[in-house]
């Protein structure tokens, strides 16, 4: 063996004694930090930032019709006028849209109480309104219900004795909540026949346990997110104007 | 800050106590220093919360996490910043612009690396398409299988990260979206088992790959008392070779990172770090030659 065979047998060697030495975790600390006004923002991501919030705080903010009253969804014992306003925007905006594709009308609105998500100050409303309205993206569907299957709606509001929003529909109830009349069209609900019901793909697919929802006769895509269309309806109006009135309500 | 201080006693660490000498012969400072920092459930929450909000007053903000990621990255030049998905949908932000300023913002952030959560298909696998060109990032996702959709390609099932010469094995787990996301929005995206998926890339990056780290980016949820549902404490016992896995879409605010037990009998990190960009999460691995590491093995302060 000559000595460079010998040299490069030792580099080898020396070579192999790094690369197989591995590397293992000897200790590990872990924390979190709570990003708060102790640290000092970083002025080139807030100049970059700049640009898009003026862009939509001006969008947002920009006055689309005017509000008289306050509108509080605790105001109201079945009925409340700002469920009123929605579910009636839903009827106005989308059942024109629905009529166009399907030559058929919507029979009538069912949404939650729950999904009123804030109130409505008198004032100007704007795009943020719909927003604190409603800030999910939750889509318009309308609902090919069985005659069985909206009794069971109808159990359904017996049952939550909440001011669920309704549009189209005429309930009234007994002291004990129970159902004395629905009408709809001025007709009493029959079991016979299919109702078409707007609500949200939210309570469609189960949301408050509308269960009634789940396994439709068929079902109706609009592509209108619930939000857009409070926004087309503040902007087509001057005015709100809504009230707490008798389309559902207690007969002592 | 409470510390507990957990020993595990390694095989590896017991069998080469005789083999000291060896090291003799690496006179340098041969210890590394990996800091991993992470966000999960951002939801569009670019600007920090006013100071009547009722849940996180004066918290979060995209341009003061800018600074401490700085500020973190100028102590220690190895670390790696990752997203575990939910990055879009929470602000009117996303609504006007669609996730651009998010991925733009991250972009400036340098992120390393993000995973895929359910709200990241709110404007659709075409929406999360559209947005990619602002992302200067990779989304690790390892369990979606994209082949039928407009995300092919566009992803990685992992991605080795080098600093300091230590490797760094990245692989990512997002959540079953049937039933969670309309179907017309993942469209043909396949939900792949997540525990089948981390094993074999825990195989891949750890002893094909060797590498030193292995981190799972996980959308999957922390835990789900109720429900028979994979969720990332499972994972961490039903897998091995995991390191750390860092959690998301549960919105789980974890006071400081959990450690598990493995398959194997080794320990595993589980950290989430709640919402909103309200915290940071900083886990730091401290590596040596296996032959330096005294026999008491890994001391995990948490």
């Amino acid at each position: 063996m000559s000595i460079k065979n010998i040299l490069s047998a030792i580099m080898m060697l020396g070579v192999l004694s790094c690369t197989t030495t591995k590397y293992q975790t000897a200790e590990i600390t872990g924390t979190r930090i709570p990003i708060n006004n102790s640290i000092t923002a970083d002025t080139s991501i807030q100049n970059f930032i700049k640009p898009y919030s003026e862009h939509l705080n001006e969008t947002l903010d920009t006055p689309l019709a005017y509000n008289p009253t306050n509108l509080d969804k605790s105001e109201g014992e079945l009925n409340t006028a700002i469920g009123n306003l929605m579910a009636d925007i839903i009827m106005e905006q989308v059942n024109p849209i629905f009529h166009s594709r399907t030559g058929k009308d919507i029979d009538f609105v069912l949404l939650n109480h729950g999904g009123i998500r804030a109130s409505i100050g008198k004032g100007n409303v704007t795009s943020r309104t719909a927003y604190q309205l409603m800030p999910f993206e939750n889509e318009i569907v309308v609902v090919e219900l069985s005659g069985q299957k909206t009794r069971e709606l109808l159990t359904y509001l017996e049952n939550s004795k909440t001011a669920h929003p309704v549009s189209g529909i005429q309930l009234k109830v007994d002291k004990n909540y129970k159902v004395i009349s629905a009408k709809v069209k001025g007709k009493e609900i029959e079991t016979n026949r299919n109702y078409l019901v707007a609500t949200s793909d939210y309570l469609q697919t189960g949301g408050d346990n509308m269960i009634f929802f789940k396994e439709p006769v068929k079902l109706y895509r609009t592509d209108y997110k619930l939000r857009n269309t409070i926004i087309d309806y503040f902007t087509k109006i001057d005015t709100i104007s809504t009230a707490i009135d008798n389309r559902y309500i207690q007969i002592p | 800050m409470k510390r507990r201080n957990f020993i595990q006693q390694t095989a590896a660490a017991g069998a080469l106590i005789g083999l000291g000498g060896l090291s003799m012969s690496f006179k340098e400072n041969t210890r590394k220093h990996i800091t991993i920092l992470h966000t999960n459930d951002v939801h569009s929450h670019i600007e920090a919360f006013g100071p009547n909000d009722p849940k996180n007053p004066n918290m979060g903000g995209v341009a003061r996490r800018a600074t401490l990621v700085q500020q973190i990255r100028n102590e220690n030049p190895n670390t790696l910043l990752l997203d575990a998905g939910d990055i879009f949908q929470g602000t009117p932000y996303f609504n006007f612009y669609g996730g651009e300023l998010e991925f733009k913002l991250m972009s400036k952030l340098k992120y390393d690396a993000a995973t895929i959560g359910n709200h990241d298909f709110d404007n659709g696998i075409d929406g999360l398409y559209a947005q990619l060109p602002h992302a200067d990032f990779p989304f690790i996702i390892s369990n979606y299988d994209f082949s039928n959709t407009i995300m092919d390609g566009h992803t990685q099932p992992h991605k080795i990260f080098v600093k300091d010469g230590i490797k760094i094995g990245v692989f990512g787990l997002g959540v079953e979206l049937q039933g969670l996301v309309t179907d017309s929005l993942y469209k043909e995206t396949k939900y792949l088992d997540p525990v089948e998926v981390a094993t074999d890339m825990a195989r891949i990056l750890k002893e094909e790959q060797k590498c030193d780290l292995v981190i799972c980016l996980s959308h999957l949820g922390y835990n789900y008392s109720y429900e028979d549902k994979i969720c990332d404490v499972e994972l961490a016992r039903l897998t091995k070779d995991i390191d750390l896995i860092i959690g998301g879409h549960t919105h789980t605010f974890l006071e400081r990172p959990e450690v598990h037990t493995n398959k194997a009998g080794k320990s595993v990190l589980v950290n989430q770090v709640g919402c909103y960009g309200v915290y940071l999460g900083r886990i730091d691995f401290y590596l040596d030659h296996e032959n330096k590491i005294e026999s008491k093995g890994v001391s995990i302060a948490v």
